[in-house]
């Protein structure tokens, strides 16, 4: 059990000795996450090591092979499907690409899950949706088509989406990654501004050291299907895990090797007949 | 030999192991039917996107292949003098067998493959996994209104090929080879029953729109999700369902018409 400081008797995510395997390739081997209440908590960790994954299993998409995963004192992986779609309400999730509904313009899109699952009066539902988009800052722009947005404008609408139905936590799959600046800002800040003004807990799936790191009241360093290091953003660049530090301070070469493993460089060069292997 | 056997033995496997995940899968959707009956808008989308969109090529197609039975036909009869029956050789032929089956390979190349690519897609962008995490299940939300849209659009598409059909053959034989009017008229209705032939065309219809769009519909949530992928399952729902539409044709052939 990890001894986060941070963490409260009741976590609103308890992950303890989670494993997964996709095919022979094990994802995670025994891991232990707690997500406090109304912060924002950030997973890290190097591409492909199932960062993406692990919000797929507190989102009851994926079965651990092991383990349990609570979510608000709720068993995810033993819900039966209309408890799990009841518990999904409650989590908002913004996919990387934004994942809005193509053959739907912005408004339709915000609109959705309010028309999916509840029976409110379309008057209501044009408030609340030009509420959503107005905290995202989109409003005027909700005529437009899931195609006509640019990346980071379709995030923002896939974040008013998101927090279209009141959630209590959202969870965030690598908001920062292929972001110009100005809108790497925007996303940051919102992010921040909402996780504070709407009480969510909130959960950042990223690589970004530092833009996550700016935000993030906890984080958990993965590789290689543990968590290797866990602590406030000062505790972590204060480390001394060679891991961690290789990770916060992006350095080509520690314990994460430059090198991809190959035979001995001079021999390679030196046995270079022709007919030899290549 | 072995390894031919075994080749075989995994072929065979895989193409079980898909057919059963598919029918799972049919399961599935046919379940999610009943919501559908409270937002017919969803459905009546589909029925757009499928049927009214691919009416130009029917349309167009049933013209020609009328044009051209009404041709071959008139050149075949006017040999045995027959040629006043003109009209219930291309009637009998569109409603019985080219109606239902050209119609189907037409529907599966038109909108067979744009329901895979579109359903591939969305899953490929993830949309369908963001429907998933809203508490939206994709299967009742995205799959089964276009089921039953393609089901619904498929029977009048090959009503319409036939009926364009046989104003194709009429325009041929009665107005540019001379074939008498009324025969070709009064000979088609006293021959063409309602119950044999136009219903057992419509049978087939029904059959086949809703195999395409199953094979549409699985394929396309089945995909890889690449690029690749969903050309490949395109291409799939392209050859499987033509393949599924001439096998089911000869066997409902045989079990109506083969006096078995």
């Amino acid at each position: 059990m990890p001894d986060t400081p941070i963490a409260e008797n009741n976590p609103l995510v308890q992950i303890r000795g989670l494993r997964f395997a996709r095919g022979e390739r094990m994802i995670f081997d025994g891991v232990d996450i707690d997500i406090p209440r109304g912060k924002i908590t950030a997973i890290m960790g190097p591409s492909g090591t199932g960062k993406t994954t692990l919000l797929r299993l507190i989102g009851g998409q994926l079965r651990p092979l092991a383990g349990s995963i609570v979510v608000d004192g709720q068993p995810v992986p033993q819900l039966k499907r209309a408890a799990l779609y009841q518990l999904r309400k409650r989590m908002g999730m913004l996919f990387q690409s934004g994942a809005l509904l193509t053959d739907l313009d912005v408004f339709d899109n915000v609109a959705f899950p309010l028309r999916e699952h509840t029976k409110l009066p379309e008057t209501l539902i044009r408030d609340l949706v030009l509420m959503k988009l107005q905290a995202v800052g989109l409003r005027g722009a909700r005529h437009l088509m899931a195609s006509e947005l640019s990346g980071g404008m379709a995030r923002r609408v896939a974040l008013a989406r998101a927090i279209a139905l009141d959630p209590m936590m959202i969870m965030y799959d690598e908001p920062f990654t292929g972001q110009d600046p100005i809108s790497l800002g925007t996303i940051v800040q919102l992010i921040h501004a909402l996780n504070e003004a709407l009480g969510l807990t909130s959960i950042i799936v990223s690589h970004d050291v530092h833009e996550t790191a700016a935000i993030a009241d906890y984080i958990y360093v993965l590789s290689g299907g543990k968590v290797i290091g866990h602590g406030t953003p000062e505790e972590l660049a204060r480390s001394d895990s060679p891991w961690v530090r290789q990770f916060m301070q992006g350095l080509a070469d520690g314990p994460v090797p430059f090198h991809y493993p190959a035979a001995d460089y001079a021999e390679e060069l030196l046995n270079n007949k022709p007919g030899a292997a290549p | 030999m072995i390894n031919r056997l075994q080749t075989l033995g995994r072929w065979g496997l895989i193409r079980f192991e898909r057919l059963g995940r598919g029918s799972m899968f049919l399961m599935q959707v046919l379940a999610g039917l009943p919501a559908l009956l409270l937002r017919p808008r969803l459905t009546l989308q589909q029925v757009y996107a499928t049927g009214v969109l691919s009416l130009v090529i029917i349309i167009v197609s049933g013209l020609f292949v009328g044009m051209v039975l009404g041709l071959q036909g008139y050149n075949t009869l006017v040999d045995f003098g027959a040629e006043e029956s003109l009209g219930v050789l291309v009637a009998l032929s569109l409603v019985r067998e080219l109606g239902p089956v050209i119609a189907a390979l037409l529907f599966a190349g038109r909108a067979g493959s744009a329901l895979t690519a579109e359903i591939g897609l969305m899953k490929a962008t993830e949309q369908l996994s963001a429907m998933e995490m809203m508490a939206v299940d994709p299967l009742a939300r995205v799959v089964a209104p276009r089921l039953l849209g393609g089901f619904i659009a498929m029977p009048l598409l090959a009503a319409m090929f036939s009926a364009v059909g046989v104003f194709g053959g009429y325009f041929v034989g009665v107005g540019l080879l001379g074939v008498d009017d009324g025969s070709f008229w009064s000979q088609m209705q006293a021959k063409v029953n309602l119950q044999e032939d136009i219903m057992n065309g419509v049978i087939k219809s029904v059959v086949f729109g809703f195999v395409v769009t199953w094979i549409a519909v699985f394929e396309g949530y089945d995909a890889v999700p690449t690029s690749e992928g969903i050309s490949r399952a395109t291409t799939r729902t392209v050859v499987n369902s033509s393949l599924a539409v001439l096998g089911l044709d000869f066997v409902m052939t045989a079990l109506m018409f083969g006096g078995f």
